[in-house]
C-alpha cells in the first residue's frame, strides 16, 4: 500500500478538504476527510486488501460503493461497542474510527487458513451436509466448533451493549424510499401537493447516482439542483427528510420498518442520545424509490482485490476523489458502464483496455478510445491475474477465439443493473422479467406502494425524473392532497443498450456470491445434483445467504442456474424476498426495553416502606412482591419466613395483597352475570357478604378463583389471582359485550384503585380496633365470618373491609384508595406495636396457605378440574354456567383422575420438593406408573416438617397410603404418605372465632 | 396491520388481542353436550375473508367484530360486539 492519501485527487469530490480525520485499520493509521466512507478513505489510502473470504479465506477488497457490499466487511470500534460484520463502504469515517479485517489469522496478510483452498473440492456446494453427516456424535463435539472457528466472520463484542437504543412512530400521507433522482421528483411532486411527506434515504447525504453519476437538470448541473431541491423541500413545513435512514421493511396495513442510524457516525453517541432509531412509519401511500444495484459478471478471479463495480470505481473517484486504481481496464456489457471510462480519463487515470461483450460499440465511445489511445477489445475477462496485492493481468477471450492480455491494476465491471426489488416483493410479490433491460422489475407491490425510477427499471435520468415525480403527485392525490405540483424537473435519457452476460466460463475460481464464497461451478454442481429449484439452490449453495442478503449475487446465481438447466431466467424465478432490507440490530429491535426495562414493572402501594424494611423482593409476573423480610442474626430466607409464619399464628401480621385483580361490578344483572361466569351462585349472596368463587373456561378446565363480595344489591367487588388480573378482565369483558350482550352490567378494573393488606392473625381484632373508627362493631356479630362492607377508619376514611382468610386464622382484609397505602401499612405497624404485628412476605402467606390446604397457581395449572381441586361440589345444578357442559365430560369425571391431596414424607427431616413424582411403593417408575406429581410444598412450622400438595390419581381414596416421590431430576426418592390436604385446624375454628 | 377500532379509531395492533372466529354462537342451556362441543372445538380453516373477535384491551376494552382476509390481512369490516360500549341492547 501507498503513502498518506496518495490515491486522492487534487481537486473535486463531496469531501471536506479542511477536516481531517485519523482512524486505524488493523492497527494501522490513516488519514481522511470528513464526507468519506471508511471505503472511500481505505480506498484513497490505497488500500486494496480488506477481508478474508468466508470460505476459502481468499483476498477480499472492495467491491461496491454502498449496502451492496459482500467483501468489505469490518469489525468496527473496540470493547463493548465492537460491531462485527460493518460494511466499510456504509460506514461514515469520523476522526478516531478503529476498524480490524475479519476471518484472517494471524494476520490480514498472512492467513493460515487460505489453506483451505487447496481442499477446495471438499468445500463445494452442499459440503456441511456431506462432509460432516458422520459419525452423528462428532457433530456437536468437533466437527461444529471447528467449523465455526473457521467459518466465523466479525467476532461479537461478547459484553453488554453500553449504548441506547430508541423506538419511534411516523405517520405521513406519502412515505418516499431513497432520494436519488426519482425519490426527490417524487417528494417535490408530493410536497407540493400539500402532503406530509416522509423521505427516507440510508446514505448521509441526499441525492442517490447523482452524487456519483452527475447529470444535467433543469439546464443545472445535478450537485445544484440536488441543493435548490433541498432548499424547496426544506420549507415545506410537512416534508421530513431523514438521512442515516433505510427502509427495510414493508407491513401489514401501510406499515413500514425504518432503521435510523441517529450516531453511528460519531466515536460514542452524544449523552442522552441513541445510537439508532427503529422507526415504524404509518403511511397512506409509499414511493419506493430505492434505486438499481450494479451487477457483477462472474468469470475467474472476479473476486481479486482490485475488481470493483463500475458504478462504485465512479462513486470513489466522482464522490470522494479517491481512485481506486491507476490503470483501470473496463469490463461492459451495456452503455452504461462506459461512465466508468469516460470518468477514469477526465480524472487524468488510464485506461488501459475496454473489454465489451456486445458486438457494437458506439461512435462516440469508439471516438473516445481512439483519442484517449486505448483498445476496445470485443469479448470477455476470462480471468484476472493478482493476489492479495491486488489485480494485475487481465486475460481475455476476444469474440472469434482469440486471446489478448490487458496489464491493468484495476478492473471494472458492469453487467447491467438489478433493480431493488425488495420493498416491492415483501408481501411475497414476484417480480417480473424485462427483457429489454434483462432484469427483474416489480410486478405490483403491496398495498399502497408503487416504484419509480431505476426501482422501476427506468434508468434514464430523464425518466427517473418523471416517474418520481408522477408517483409523487399520484401518491399525494390518492391520499387526498391536491395542491398544484408545479412542472416536472427534465433531464435528458442516455441509452441504455445491453447483451446479457452472467458467466464467463473459464478455469480458477469464479464468484457468484462473494460474501459466502458460492462459485459458479457450486450452482452447476447443485443443478446436477437436483437442486434445481432457485429456493434449494439457495439452501444448498448458500447462495444469498449472507447479511448482503445476495444483492449483487442472486440474479448471476439464478442466471447461470437457468442456463445449465436449459431454462429462461424468467422460467427460473426468483427466491421469495424477505425483510430487513439491511441487517438491523436487535438492540434497535428491542429498543429501551432491556435490563430492568425488559418489561413493565410494578410496584405495590407498600413497596418503598417495604423496601426501608430491607424485604427482599421476588417478581411475579409485572409485579415486585415483598417475598420476607429478614431481620438481623436470621441465617436464611427459611428462618426469617418461619418467624413470620409463627408470628402470625400467634399474634398478628399483615401482607400487602394488592397485586390480586379487583372488579367493580355494577348493574341490576350485576348478580345473574356472575351467576354465568363462576360456577356457584352469586345472586343469592346477601348484601355485606364475601364468597368465594370458581371460574371456568368453556372447556371445564379451571380458569381463575377468588372472592368476589357484595356491596350493594347492584354492586359486587371482584377479585381475581395476580397472575390473571388482566385475562379475567378480558374474559369478563368478552362474556358482557359477546356472550350475554342482554344483561345490564358493566365492568370496571379498579387494581390499581385500591391498596388491599391482609391482616391474620389471634389478635387481629385488637389491631383493627386501633385503626378502624370506634363506632364500627368489629365483633363476631357485628362483622361474622365472609362479612363484607365499607367501614370508616379514625380519621374519616373510607375503607373496604372483608372478613376473609386465607392463612386460616382470624383475618381481615382493608381496602383503601391506593394513595393512602403506604401510610396504612405504617398506620399497622405503629398501631400494631403492642401486639407484635409483624409484616409478611409471599413466602409465609404461600406456607399459610399450604397448611391450611388452599390451591393456588401450581393447582389451577390449566389442566385440573373443579372436581380435581376438591371443589366439584361448588358447581352449581341450578343454572347455566361457562363450562357446564363440557365440565361434565366423561374424561373430566373420571374416577382415576389426578385430584389434590396432603403429601408428607414419612421420614420428618426429610425435605419434600415441588415437581416428585408419585410412585406406588415396589414399582420400577417409568410412565406406566406415574400417577401424579408433588405441586407445592413448604416447610411447615406448625407441624415442624416439609409438607406438600399435589396431584395424584385417585388421591382423595388413598388417604395414609404411603407412596414414593421419585424425583430423578435431583436424584431422590423416599417415602410419603397421602394425607389430608388441611394440615392446620381442619375444622376452621381459627378463622371464624 | 392497523384496525379501526369504532369507538377509538385507527389503531395498531400491539393495542389488540386477537382471540379468533366470531362464526360460533354459544349454544343454550339445553343444547346438549355436542353442540357445545361443536361451539367449543370446532373451528374452519377459512383462506379469505374470516369474521374475528379482537379485543382492544390497550384502548377502549371493546370486543370487536374483525373480518380480516386470512391471505392478506386485508380488513374489510369492524363492528362492536352487541354488547361493546355503555349503551345496552334494548335499553
Ligand atoms: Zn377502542
Amino acid at each position: 500500500m501507498r503513502g498518506d492519501q496518495a490515491n486522492r485527487l487534487n481537486n473535486g469530490g463531496l469531501i471536506d478538504r479542511s477536516a481531517a480525520l485519523n482512524f486505524r485499520f488493523d492497527g494501522k493509521t490513516f488519514s481522511g476527510f470528513k464526507g468519506d466512507t471508511l471505503a472511500s478513505a481505505l480506498v484513497a489510502n490505497g488500500v486494496k486488501l480488506v477481508g478474508r473470504s468466508f470460505k476459502y479465506h481468499r483476498p477480499r477488497g472492495i467491491l461496491t460503493a454502498g449496502s451492496e457490499e459482500p467483501n468489505a466487511l469490518v469489525e468496527l470500534r473496540s470493547g463493548a461497542r465492537r460491531e462485527p460484520n460493518t460494511k466499510a463502504t456504509t460506514a461514515e469515517l469520523y476522526d478516531g474510527l478503529e476498524a480490524a479485517s475479519q476471518n484472517r489469522w494471524p494476520s490480514l496478510n498472512f492467513d493460515v487458513m487460505s489453506i483451505n483452498q487447496l481442499f477446495a473440492p471438499i468445500f463445494v456446494a452442499g459440503f456441511y451436509y456431506k462432509t460432516f453427516m458422520w459419525p452423528a456424535k462428532f457433530w456437536e463435539a468437533i466437527y461444529e466448533p471447528a467449523i465455526r472457528r473457521a467459518a466465523g466472520l466479525g467476532r461479537a463484542a461478547g459484553v453488554s451493549d453500553p449504548d441506547h437504543y430508541d423506538k419511534a412512530w411516523a405517520h405521513c400521507d406519502v412515505l418516499i424510499a431513497g432520494s436519488g433522482p426519482a425519490g426527490l421528483a417524487a417528494a417535490l411532486a408530493a410536497g407540493r401537493s400539500g402532503a406530509r411527506v416522509v423521505l427516507c434515504e440510508e446514505d448521509f447525504v441526499l441525492g442517490g447516482r447523482l452524487l456519483a453519476d452527475g447529470g444535467t437538470i433543469d439546464g443545472l448541473p445535478a450537485s445544484e439542483w440536488i441543493a435548490r431541491t433541498l432548499a424547496e423541500l426544506s420549507a415545506m413545513p410537512d416534508v421530513r427528510i431523514m438521512t442515516r435512514t433505510t427502509l427495510f421493511g414493508v407491513y401489514d396495513g401501510g406499515t413500514y420498518g425504518a432503521i435510523e442510524r441517529v450516531n453511528d457516525h460519531l466515536p460514542v453517541p452524544p449523552e442522552h442520545q441513541v445510537r439508532q432509531r427503529l422507526w415504524r412509519i404509518v403511511a397512506k401511500r409509499c414511493v419506493a424509490a430505492a434505486g438499481a444495484i450494479e451487477r457483477p459478471i462472474v468469470f475467474a478471479g472476479n473476486d481479486t482485490p482490485g475488481v470493483m463495480m463500475a458504478s462504485a470505481m465512479r462513486s470513489y473517484i466522482n464522490r470522494y476523489a479517491a481512485t481506486p486504481a491507476t490503470r483501470i481496464a473496463l469490463f461492459t456489457n451495456n452503455e452504461d458502464g462506459w461512465r466508468t471510462a469516460e470518468t477514469a480519463i477526465a480524472s487524468g487515470l488510464q485506461v488501459a483496455a475496454v473489454i465489451d461483450a456486445r458486438p457494437d460499440v458506439s461512435p462516440a465511445h469508439r471516438a473516445l478510445a481512439s483519442k484517449s489511445g486505448f483498445p476496445v477489445l470485443h469479448g470477455a475477462v476470462a480471468s484476472v491475474d493478482g493476489g492479495k496485492g491486488g489485480a494485475r493481468k487481465i486475460s481475455v477471450s476476444l469474440t472469434g477465439g482469440a486471446r489478448a492480455e490487458v496489464e491493468a491494476d484495476g478492473l471494472a465491471v458492469s453487467g447491467g443493473w438489478n433493480p431493488a426489488v425488495g420493498l416491492t416483493s415483501y408481501h411475497r410479490g414476484r417480480p417480473k422479467w424485462r427483457d429489454d433491460i434483462a432484469a427483474f422489475v416489480p410486478d405490483g407491490a403491496p398495498p399502497g406502494m408503487v416504484a419509480a425510477g431505476a426501482a422501476n427499471g427506468a434508468f434514464g435520468l430523464g425518466a427517473c425524473l418523471r416517474e418520481g415525480f408522477e408517483a409523487g403527485a399520484a401518491a399525494a392525490r390518492d391520499a387526498g392532497c391536491s395542491g398544484n405540483v408545479g412542472s416536472v424537473p427534465v433531464a435528458d435519457d442516455e441509452a441504455f443498450s445491453l447483451t446479457p452476460l452472467w458467466h464467463v466460463p473459464g478455469k480458477g475460481k469464479a464468484f457468484v456470491d462473494q460474501q459466502h464464497d458460492v462459485t459458479a461451478s457450486d450452482v452447476e454442481l447443485a443443478q446436477r445434483e437436483g437442486f434445481e429449484s432457485v429456493e434449494h439452490l439457495k439452501r444448498y449453495t448458500t447462495l444469498g445467504m449472507a447479511t448482503d442478503q445476495g444483492k449483487t449475487s442472486n440474479v448471476a446465481g439464478l442466471a447461470i442456474m437457468a442456463a445449465v438447466s436449459g431454462k429462461s431466467v424468467p422460467e427460473t424465478g426468483t427466491t421469495i424476498y424477505r425483510p430487513p432490507y439491511v441487517p438491523v440490530a436487535i438492540g434497535a429491535f428491542a429498543g429501551h426495553h432491556r435490563d430492568e426495562n425488559f418489561h413493565a414493572t410494578r410496584l405495590t402501594p407498600s413497596h418503598h416502606w417495604a423496601a426501608e424494611q430491607g424485604a427482599i423482593f421476588v417478581d411475579t409476573g409485572l409485579w415486585k412482591r415483598a417475598q420476607w423480610y429478614p431481620r438481623a442474626g436470621e441465617k436464611d430466607w427459611l428462618e426469617s419466613v418461619t418467624r413470620e409464619v409463627k408470628a402470625v399464628r400467634s399474634g398478628v401480621g399483615f401482607c400487602d395483597v394488592s397485586t390480586l385483580g379487583k372488579i367493580d361490578v355494577h348493574g341490576p344483572d350485576a348478580g345473574a352475570f356472575l351467576d354465568r361466569v363462576y360456577i356457584n351462585a352469586f345472586s343469592s349472596l346477601a348484601v355485606g357478604k364475601a364468597r368465594y368463587g370458581l371460574m371456568l373456561r368453556e372447556d371445564g378446565i379451571v380458569y381463575d378463583d377468588g372472592t368476589t363480595s357484595r356491596l350493594a344489591e347492584d354492586h359486587y367487588f371482584l377479585t381475581t389471582t395476580t397472575a390473571k388480573a388482566g385475562l379475567v378482565m378480558q374474559h369478563l369483558e368478552f362474556c358482557r359485550q359477546v356472550l350475554f350482550p342482554e344483561l345490564d352490567v358493566q365492568l370496571t378494573s379498579v387494581s390499581d384503585q385500591w391498596a388491599q393488606f391482609s391482616i391474620a392473625g389471634p389478635n387481629t381484632r385488637d389491631l383493627l380496633k386501633e385503626i378502624v373508627d370506634p363506632a364500627e362493631d368489629l365483633s363476631n356479630e357485628g362483622f361474622p365470618f365472609m362479612g363484607a362492607r365499607e367501614v370508616r377508619l379514625r380519621g374519616g376514611l373510607k375503607a373496604r373491609l372483608f372478613r376473609i382468610s386465607f392463612s386460616g386464622e382470624m383475618a381481615f382484609e382493608i381496602s383503601v384508595p391506593a394513595r393512602y397505602g403506604e401510610a396504612m401499612a405504617r398506620n399497622l405497624m405503629v398501631a400494631g406495636k403492642p401486639f407484635g404485628v409483624t409484616p409478611y412476605g409471599t413466602e409465609a402467606l404461600g406456607v399459610m396457605r399450604i397448611e391450611k390446604g388452599h390451591v393456588a397457581g401450581p393447582e389451577l395449572n390449566g389442566t385440573t378440574t373443579a372436581g380435581d381441586l376438591g371443589l366439584g361440589k361448588m358447581m352449581s345444578t341450578k343454572k347455566d354456567f361457562i363450562g357446564r357442559v363440557m365440565a361434565g365430560r366423561e374424561a373430566l369425571t373420571a374416577p382415576n383422575r389426578q385430584v389434590v391431596v396432603g403429601i408428607k414424607p414419612t421420614d420428618k427431616a426429610h425435605r419434600l420438593r415441588s415437581g416428585a413424582h408419585i410412585i406406588p411403593k415396589g414399582e420400577t417408575p417409568g410412565p406406566g406408573n406415574d400417577q401424579g406429581y408433588v405441586t407445592s410444598v413448604c416447610f411447615s412450622p406448625v407441624l415442624d416438617q416439609w409438607i406438600g400438595l399435589g396431584l395424584v390419581e385417585r388421591g382423595r381414596e388413598r388417604i395414609g397410603e404411603i407412596v414414593r416421590a421419585h424425583d430423578p431430576l435431583r436424584g431422590e426418592d423416599y417415602d410419603v404418605e397421602l394425607c389430608n390436604s388441611v394440615f392446620y385446624d381442619p375444622d376452621g375454628g381459627r378463622q371464624r372465632g | 396491520m392497523r384496525i379501526v377500532c369504532p369507538f377509538c379509531g385507527e389503531r395498531e395492533l400491539g393495542e389488540f388481542t386477537y382471540l379468533g372466529d366470531a362464526k360460533p354462537q354459544r349454544p343454550a342451556a339445553d343444547a346438549g353436550e355436542d353442540a357445545v362441543y361443536d361451539y367449543v372445538y370446532l373451528r374452519d380453516n377459512v383462506a379469505g375473508p374470516m369474521s374475528e373477535h379482537w379485543y382492544h384491551g390497550g384502548g377502549c376494552r371493546a370486543w370487536l367484530k374483525v373480518t380480516r382476509n386470512t391471505l392478506t390481512h386485508e380488513i374489510s369490516a369492524v363492528e362492536p360486539a352487541a354488547g361493546a360500549g355503555a349503551a345496552k341492547v334494548g335499553a
